[in-house]
């Protein structure tokens, strides 16, 4: 650096000789180099300023993000496994729809060994052995002292054995925490909750994944992590499925069937309240599937939604409200009902050969479930607008319900078409499908025509729906169905104050080689209630039932499916808070207080 | 002067040393907490899940019907049925309230309506008034 003199040689002469005080060029550079250094120390604390406001806003910078980011973040839930498990064990719980559990988790433990760490592995086989059964000392002992660093012994223990296991005291033997599915109500609804097993196994922990029914076909909703807190409404009322299913076994019993099916919905909302299959099996024990023979015989078999069945006489309605529809006949007209009807080398006869005929009103032919009537109206209304109504009521398609049997249960169809195939599915027979599929059908018919998806799930919005039939049609049928509790085949399914409306329906069941057994029926009832406003429709089906009371058993559904159908509604409707219209008389004057 | 603001700032310096230890202990004490916090919490909410679960079993429709069967001698309950229904106006009115006033102290209520104050007496009292005082006797000490 570069000093500048104070007193300048070349200035102090030149001032002396002008006669100037050369004092003043000293005090005039002392001045300026102390301006100088004091500009220089202003910029240097300038700078430090400057530097240090950088830090603090950078460091109030970092704690006002970091409160921002804990004041915005979601309250995350602690779990309850420990940290880091990779293997997610939770499972949302499903109830029913007033929020009753049908399936929740159950904290327990699962068995497995180190063989390496254990003490003494002969003394641990053969206490294993004593404490489960199915375990064998021998084999234990083998497996242990094998070489193996690491075995399952046990999925599940109940406290009990687990304190047994603590009893053996070795080291060896370790426990892991497991999220069991536990079904509280047993029985109840176990062909719509399925069942559920391991996935993946950790030691921490371990996957919970549906195996059947709505727990598999809603497994991606129930293992998600986002929505495990809050549980799946299903739209089953459990004390009204119990109910069925507490009469339907009753039914069964009495009427000597081998199987029961119940469906109840509700024709406004779509909503299943209740299906009930028997026989039945416990979800927490779920059985294995039958290997050999008929898989309907196994009591996984959902008879409401996999047992597809010819449907009997319930299918006469839909040609006859098609018919109406298509303005073709009213209630009153007559048609041919003229028996045996004769349609090329076929024979169309009724009921144990009787003829209803020469002619009946429309009425009547569903009154009396006359097969050639409904074939006659069959005819008018033709193959091709047959088969488009009959797939507009969904019934050529698996019924869309949240199961995953759903998919599979698709209903039988003629593959050709033919003249003679109009007429013998006009009575139900030739085409088979679920009782699922006929509530639906018949829930349309219920709902003032406007045809709703089906489903297991509450619903809080009602979809659009499809309308196949004008209301005034759909009021025309249910009254004709009426006709039939009141005056026809069903007449035992008249339950006082309910306006019960319904068909009967009885197809005899194929026999394995082909053609038709004549002593082992499915009998149907679809019924509806109150026809004046229908709010719900029942489909009971018993399997092979008879009933035995008179000299000679006796297989239509008149006499054993719709005795059953009107308990159950007898039963189930005061708890659908449906209120009975009573017969009111005045009460007399004499005891009636005063107002 | 300036040898006390060195003392000063060492003193600040000191104290600001100890806030922040305290504070570091402090910190991993809540989170201690808080971890602490939240293993109660996923325990009770699991113990809350089993006692729902518990519920739900001991509430099950099959185990109810069996004990309102085994207790119906005590509690008579049967199913619901449609007979149960019934009109509001076939429901019995409740009793009119009674319109005469309720005797608190007999013998007061005499002994007032024998007197000349009917601010209190009505139609209805009138009929008592038959009532002749047995209560001068009743009120002497035996």
């Amino acid at each position: 650096m570069i000093r500048t003199p104070l007193r300048p040689l070349a200035r102090i002469l030149a001032a002396r000789q002008n006669g100037e005080n050369p004092d003043h060029i000293e005090r005039e550079n002392i001045r300026l180099r102390a301006e100088d250094s004091r500009a220089r120390a202003q910029n240097r604390a300038e700078g430090r300023l400057l530097l240090l406001g950088v830090a603090f806003f950078a460091a109030f910078l970092v704690v006002g993000t970091r409160m921002g980011q804990l004041a915005a973040s979601v309250p995350e839930e602690p779990r309850s496994a420990g940290a880091g498990t990779e293997i997610s064990g939770r499972r949302a719980d499903i109830t029913d729809r007033n929020g009753r559990i049908l399936a929740t988790n159950f904290s327990t433990f699962a068995l497995y060994a180190h063989p390496k760490q254990m003490v003494d592995p002969k003394h641990v086989a053969v206490e294993l052995a004593k404490l489960f059964p199915d375990m064998n000392a021998a084999d234990m002992e083998r497996r242990f002292t094998d070489g193996r660093s690491f075995m399952w012994l046990r999925k599940k223990l109940s406290p009990e054995q687990m304190q047994a296991v603590h009893d053996i005291g070795d080291p060896g033997l370790l426990f892991g925490p497991r999220d069991m599915r536990l079904y509280p109500n047993g029985n109840l609804a176990a062909h719509i909750l399925g069942g559920a097993s391991f996935g993946a196994e950790g030691v921490h922990s371990a996957e919970v994944i549906g195996t059947a029914g709505i727990e598999r076909a809603m497994d991606a909703r129930l293992r998600d992590p986002a929505q495990a807190a809050t549980p799946m409404a299903l739209s089953i009322d459990l004390t009204i499925q119990s109910t069925m299913a507490e009469v339907l076994d009753a039914g069964m019993t009495m009427m000597n069937a081998k199987g029961a099916a119940g469906v109840l919905m509700d024709v406004h909302t779509g909503e299943i309240i209740s299906m009930v299959s028997l026989p039945d099996f416990d979800p927490n024990d779920r059985p294995a599937p039958l290997l050999k023979g008929d898989p309907g015989d196994s009591p996984l078999f959902n008879r409401s939604l996999q047992g597809v069945y010819e449907l009997g006489s319930t299918a006469k309605i839909f040609a006859v409200s098609q018919a109406l529809e298509l303005g073709l006949v009213n209630p009153d007209t007559m048609v041919d009902a003229n028996a045996p009807m004769r349609w090329g080398k076929f024979k169309i006869g009724e009921f144990e050969g009787h003829n209803y005929g020469p002619l009946l009103s429309v009425t009547e032919v569903i009154e009396k479930s006359s097969n050639v009537g409904t074939a006659h109206i069959a005819l008018m209304v033709g193959a091709d607008r047959q088969q488009e109504f009959l797939k507009s009521l969904g019934l050529f398609d698996p019924v869309p319900i949240e199961l995953i049997e759903a998919p599979g249960a698709a209903p039988l169809i003629p593959k050709r078409w033919s003249d003679i195939v109009t007429i013998t599915t006009s009575y139900g027979h030739g085409m088979s499908v679920s009782p699922m599929h006929l509530a639906v059908a018949y829930s349309a018919i219920a709902n003032g025509g406007v045809l709703l998806p089906p489903t297991l799930l509450k619903r809080d919005k009602i979809p659009e729906g499809t309308r196949i039939l004008s209301a005034k049609t759909a009021k025309t049928a249910a009254a004709m169905l009426r006709r039939v509790v009141t005056n026809g085949t069903a007449s035992l399914g008249e339950v006082e104050g309910y306006e019960v409306g319904g068909k009967t329906g009885t197809a005899d069941k194929v026999r394995p080689g082909g053609g038709y057994d004549k002593d082992r029926n499915i009998n149907t009832f679809a019924a509806m209630f109150p026809v004046s406003d229908p709010q719900y429709v029942l489909v009971v089906t018993l399997d092979e039932a008879s009933e035995n009371t008179g000299p000679k058993p006796r297989r239509t559904a008149g006499w054993t499916t719709v005795p059953v159908a009107a308990e159950v509604i007898r039963r189930v409707a005061p708890l659908l808070g449906l209120r009975p219209q009573i017969e009111y008389t005045p009460l007399n004057a004499v005891s009636a207080p005063k107002p | 002067m300036r040898p006390f603001l060195f003392i000063l700032s060492a003193i600040v310096l000191m104290s600001l040393a100890f806030w922040a230890y305290r504070e570091n202990y402090a910190t991993q004490r809540a989170l201690k907490d808080v971890s602490n916090l939240n293993r109660e919490i996923a325990a009770l909410r699991e113990a809350l899940s089993q006692q729902n679960a518990e519920w739900a079993y001991l509430n099950r429709p099959s185990r109810l019907r069996d004990l309102a069967a085994l207790n119906f001698d005590s509690l008579g309950l049967l199913p619901m049925e449609p007979s149960q229904f019934n009109r509001v106006d076939q429901v019995a009115f409740p009793q009119p309230p009674s319109t005469e006033p309720t005797l608190a102290d007999p013998v007061d209520t005499v002994g007032t309506l024998d007197g000349t104050d009917s601010s209190t007496g009505s139609s209805t009292n009138d009929g008592e008034g038959h009532v002749e005082p047995p209560t001068t006797t009743s009120e002497e000490p035996l």
